[in-house]
């Protein structure tokens, strides 16, 4: 024992004391402080996606019309990289010296973790990159799909898929950064379907990004599930022939089944190759598309709701004028070269008078319908034009028109119908009269209709009555598909009523005198069509056409539209007759007739 | 008959409380190792290529090294230090020229695949010969003859070992003060050196014009505490805060001036001022032994700056202010203490478990088997078990000081705070560092980290204490 022994306490409390500062700080560290496990996650975790195929897509005649193709991403982790042949690589990617140094220096921020260099290869880069793979340590190859469409043809049906964006993240959280969603046509409408489920697989990996092993033994993985395959109501081969008839040409045409009220084919023109919007150069692409002022994303069949109907229009006022009782097959109206009410005057081109329901449909007499319309806006039993109007609104409606279809695809437009308030609006509650309005008795005016809704309001007419809600799918796999588009939907008009008007329409092709469209009619087929030509106070009138055949058992109902093309016998009766005898007969026996419609260039007769 | 017994009583007379800490720590080190590095192809912990198996191999050599050590008379150890002292000495003067590099260290010889590290044995010499010296008659400590004896001591293997560019094993000579301080060197040698070893660090984190202050302001406070005068503290203080006040106002609000050396000056001449009074009262030298020892710390504050910002290179600047948190960078040499404290700070409460932590496993951290197996303690058993590590070295640390007091030896005595020292310093030093408490100075955790030379080196050492402990009545020398 010696003077200084006491300082053994001294000594032991240093030691406790610092004991007590390191576990203090340790329990900071291990319990308090949590990020610390989110960076220990971040370090060792690799989630590694498994991306399903998408589902495939067949036409009515389940050819296949969608599917997948094998896309490379080549990727790096800049941690693993050894000095390599810098030049080889360029060679082989197709790529100059910069773009690659660029990219391995956003690598090298990475670090640890797979960095995307180049996506999307070809399979031919992918194919001479794979054997030399081996002396490019730190890189690898991830394969994905991408969308490849053998028919060219459909963009505006199919639509395409793009990379996610921070949006569809945010209202979707099954999407991560690079998943693919669709973003028009069936590929968005039926995104859901189309996906499938991602699978996933958790590793464990080193510090230098090396795989170690699953996590827990692969306890937290997932199979991915491939997508569905969805059946589509596309004739693709009618798709691509109706694409070919509107080539240099601006318009669209919707074809429909009338008793099932599935889409046949849905063009709108000019459009695009759906494979430049897969691959590599979608954005490319996509810029170019987008700048072009013609506007060949636009879904004119769908999105174009300010057309106005024209003289196809007359049809519907002859129905509902025999549904309101103001006319019948047996109504005669005179026609001096057009309808006079004093100093207001509707002209007419030239033709016999007086004429019947028939024949004004056949010779599309537009005195006839002025009539007709004021007739119907003026029935006393109404008491108000404007409680009339609104009668004759819900007739118009019921064909579909002046609201969404309910079509499946995305973006479509209303049309136009307007209330008798919105003309109370424009010109004074009940200062108006029917023939403040005449214009819309012959499909010009406050109206607009899609070119789907024209489409579907022929095949109403095909039906003598209804419609089912138009539609691009047929089945899913083996589910069935939405019920709406099984319902009929009746227009409010008689069955009956409906034998006058196709007997006009059929006489307008089928010939007979006055018949607008009769040299467009086809041998050995019933044609009932009404041709049309809009105003268009930006330039040559629209041509328009619309027609179902054959006159009994209707197996396709078709509607035309070509800007700036004139009157609808001259451009649209012939593309809409081309496509039935193609539809119905699979051949066309037209040659001269087919020669002159995709010889003609009508974009450059725009002012 | 008689032998028998004699090995029955030196087995009683062993302290089972430090050996069971021992075999504790040694298992759980190898339990670590083997959680450290384990590969599934030698999933086998007794697998000899992997470093668990040799482990086991080192823990197996270490505890018959144990047992000799035990066996052997205890006069045997004293006689023992200076040819002991002498062969290490040769030794790292060998290594320097026959030794093999590692990691930039020349401090290894190299046995076919055995590889030794004299340095680590340098410790055991030294201690042994200290002990010895000191406990020989008539030694007083504060002699400027003892000393420098035992300067020299310390001084030829710790510049042999720097010269191999092993600064962390180097340090170790340093934990010989505690030895000192108990031996009578006065507390205030301990207290500067801590207080030295603090201004430094705090000078290159903060600007030394507001460490002045500090260390004037602390000096004051302790003058006047223990002065136990509230009045004077009062005054003191108010004289104090108001002239920093002061001249801080007209310093940078009025005369817009960047530097806080004029601050600094102000705040010096009023707290002289404030001494100034009790002058009178009482005996000069305190309060000029006081005064001087503040502007020694101050003036040192400054150099230390200086020093770092004039005489250093761009990358060792870096590395110090890394190490000190000033700077941070997670990718180079923050690498090292940032996956450390994931790892541990991973751990969470009770840790993932044995063999589920993955950022030793995966190599995130470095040295995971060595310097910084303390990260899989952490990682895989999480708070309960560091703290269950911490509480085991602050036990035996505790336990050893006092069997130290136990003994009627002065070596014996000496020895045991040796072992205490030297243990304390590496736990200090190797744990502080994976928790980011202080700078990366490579030194193995005893007991715990992978190598047979510093398994050995701390099992010999203890042993050695062991041996010393059952013989605690007998005066040996
Ligand atoms: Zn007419």
């Amino acid at each position: 024992m010696d003077a200084f022994s006491e300082r053994k306490y001294v000594i032991s409390a240093m030691i406790l004391l610092l004991c007590l500062i390191y576990i203090v700080r340790l329990f900071y560290i291990q319990v308090v402080d949590e990020s610390y496990m989110l960076s220990a996650e971040n370090n060792s975790r690799r989630y590694i996606v498994k991306y399903p195929a998408r589902g495939l897509i067949f036409d009515r005649k389940h050819r296949l019309i969608a599917y997948n193709e094998a896309a490379y991403d080549l990727q790096v982790i800049s941690a693993q990289l050894k000095p390599f042949d810098t030049v080889m690589l360029e060679r082989i990617l197709e790529v100059d010296h910069s773009f690659l140094l660029n990219k391995l220096k956003e690598a090298k921020q990475k670090r640890y973790r797979p960095y995307i260099i180049i996506k999307q290869l070809t399979s031919d880069s992918y194919a001479q990159l794979q054997e030399v793979l081996h002396r490019f340590q730190g890189f690898s190859v991830q394969v994905r799909t991408i969308r490849h469409f053998p028919y060219n043809c459909g963009a505006h049906i199919l639509g395409y898929t793009q990379e996610v964006d921070s949006n569809n993240i945010k209202k979707d959280r099954y999407y991560e950064m690079g998943d693919y969603i669709g973003v028009s046509g069936i590929e968005k409408s039926y995104e859901k379907e189309l996906r499938g489920i991602k699978g996933g697989e958790y590793f464990n990996v080193d510090v230098l990004g090396r795989v170690k092993g699953r996590l827990e033994g692969g306890k937290y993985d997932r199979h991915s599930e491939i997508g569905t395959n969805i059946y589509s109501t596309i004739d693709i081969e009618l798709q691509a022939y109706g694409e070919k008839l509107l080539r240099n040409k601006i318009g669209s045409i919707v074809a429909i089944e009338p008793a099932t009220g599935e889409i046949l084919a849905l063009v709108s023109s000019p459009g695009f190759n759906p494979n430049v919007l897969t691959g590599r150069h979608l954005n490319k692409y996509f810029q170019l598309l987008k700048k072009d002022t013609l506007l060949p994303l636009y879904n004119r069949a769908i999105n174009g709701d300010m057309y106005p109907p024209g003289s196809t229009f007359k049809v519907v006022n002859a129905l509902i004028g025999q549904q309101e009782g103001v006319c019948s097959r047996h109504t005669y109206h005179s026609c001096n070269g057009g309808y006079f009410v004093g100093s207001f005057k509707v002209g007419c081109h030239v033709h016999r008078s007086p004429v019947n329901l028939v024949e004004s449909v056949q010779m599309s007499c537009n005195a006839y319908y002025c009539n007709v319309f004021r007739n119907i806006l003026d029935n006393r039993k109404y008491g108000k034009v404007s409680v009339a109007y609104d009668v004759w609104r819900k007739h118009v409606m019921s064909f579909g028109l002046g609201d969404l279809t309910g079509i499946d695809l995305p973006g479509e437009k209303p049309g136009m119908i307007p209330k008798a308030s919105y003309f109370d609006k424009y010109y004074g509650k009940d200062r108006w009269k029917s023939l403040t309005v005449i214009s819309l008795s012959i499909g010009q005016g406050e109206i607009g209709v899609t070119p789907l809704q024209m489409a579907n309001l022929v095949t109403t007419i095909a039906n003598r009555g209804f419609y089912k809600i138009p539609h691009v799918i047929k089945g899913i796999d083996d589910a069935s598909i939405n019920p709406k588009y099984l319902v009929k939907h009746y227009s409010t008009v008689e069955s009956k009523y409906f034998e006058p008007v196709i007997e006009g329409m059929f006489n307008v092709v089928q010939g007979g005198e006055g018949a607008t469209a009769g040299w467009t009619k086809v041998p050995d087929i019933e044609i009932c069509g009404k041709t049309g030509t809009a105003q268009n106070p930006h330039g040559e009138d629209h041509s328009i056409f619309m027609a179902f055949a054959p006159k009994v058992n209707p197996k396709i109902a078709i509607s035309v539209y070509v800007e700036n093309a004139g009157y609808g016998s001259s451009w649209a009766a012939p593309i809409a007759t081309l496509l039935i005898e193609k539809y119905i007969n699979d051949t066309i026996k037209r040659d001269w007739f087919e020669k002159r419609i995709l010889e003609a260039n009508l974009i450059n007769a725009k002012p | 008959m008689r032998n028998h017994k004699k090995e029955e009583n030196l087995f009683a007379r062993i302290d089972k409380l430090i050996l069971v800490l021992y075999l504790l720590l040694v298992f759980m080190g190898w339990f670590n190792i083997y959680a450290a590095v384990y590969n599934e192809e030698h999933h086998s912990i007794f697998s000899i290529s992997q470093q668990y198996g040799k482990q086991l191999i080192w823990i197996i050599a270490a505890f018959f090294i144990g047992i000799i050590i035990l066996i052997v008379d205890t006069k045997f150890f004293p006689m023992l230090a200076n040819p002991f002292y002498g062969f290490i000495i040769i030794l790292l003067l060998s290594v320097l020229v026959f030794g093999r590099e590692v990691n930039g260290a020349r401090s290894w010889f190299e046995i076919g695949s055995v590889r030794i590290q004299p340095a680590e044995f340098a410790k055991l010499a030294t201690c042994l010969l200290l002990s010895k010296y000191l406990s020989s008659f008539n030694i007083k400590i504060m002699k400027l003859k003892t000393l420098s004896i035992i300067g020299l001591m310390f001084l030829i293997p710790f510049s042999l070992i720097l010269l191999q560019n092993d600064t962390g094993s180097a340090l170790v000579y340093a934990s010989f003060v505690l030895v000192l301080y108990r031996l009578g060197m006065p507390g205030m040698i301990l207290f500067f050196g801590f207080a030295t070893a603090a201004i430094s660090v705090l000078s290159l984190i903060l600007e030394p014009a507001y460490i002045s202050i500090g260390i004037i302001s602390v000096a004051a406070l302790l003058y006047f505490l223990l002065r136990k005068d509230v009045k004077q503290l009062t005054i003191g203080l108010i004289a104090l805060s108001s002239s920093l006040v002061l001249s801080w106002l007209v310093f940078f609000k009025i005369l817009h001036q960047e530097s806080y050396f004029p601050v600094f000056i102000s705040a010096f001449l009023v707290t002289i001022g404030v001494f100034i009074a009790p002058i009178y009262k009482n005996r000069l030298n305190h309060v000029l032994i006081t005064l001087l020892t503040t502007f020694a710390f101050v003036i040192f504050s400054f150099s230390v700056a200086y020093l770092f910002d004039n005489m250093l290179g761009e990358h060792q600047k870096t590395r110090i202010n890394v190490l000190l948190g000033t700077e941070s960078d997670t990718r180079g040499a923050g690498y090292n203490v940032n996956q450390s404290k994931i790892a541990i700070g991973s751990g969470g409460f009770s840790g993932k478990g044995f063999l589920e932590g993955t950022q030793t496993k995966f190599n995130f951290v470095p040295e995971q088997s060595t310097d910084f197996i303390f990260c899989t303690v952490g990682e895989e058993w999480g708070f309960v078990g560091t703290s269950v590590v911490l509480i085991l070295f602050a036990i035996l640390l505790v336990r050893i000081v006092f069997v130290s007091e136990k003994q009627k030896s002065p070596f014996s005595r000496i020895y045991g705070y040796c072992v205490a020292s030297i243990l304390f310093f590496h736990l200090a030093i190797n744990i502080g560092m994976t928790i980011g408490l202080l700078p990366v100075i490579g030194i193995p955790l005893p007991f715990f980290s992978y190598g047979g030379s510093s398994l050995w080196s701390f099992t010999v050492l203890l042993f050695i204490f062991i041996k010393l402990d059952t013989d605690r009545d007998r005066i040996i020398h």
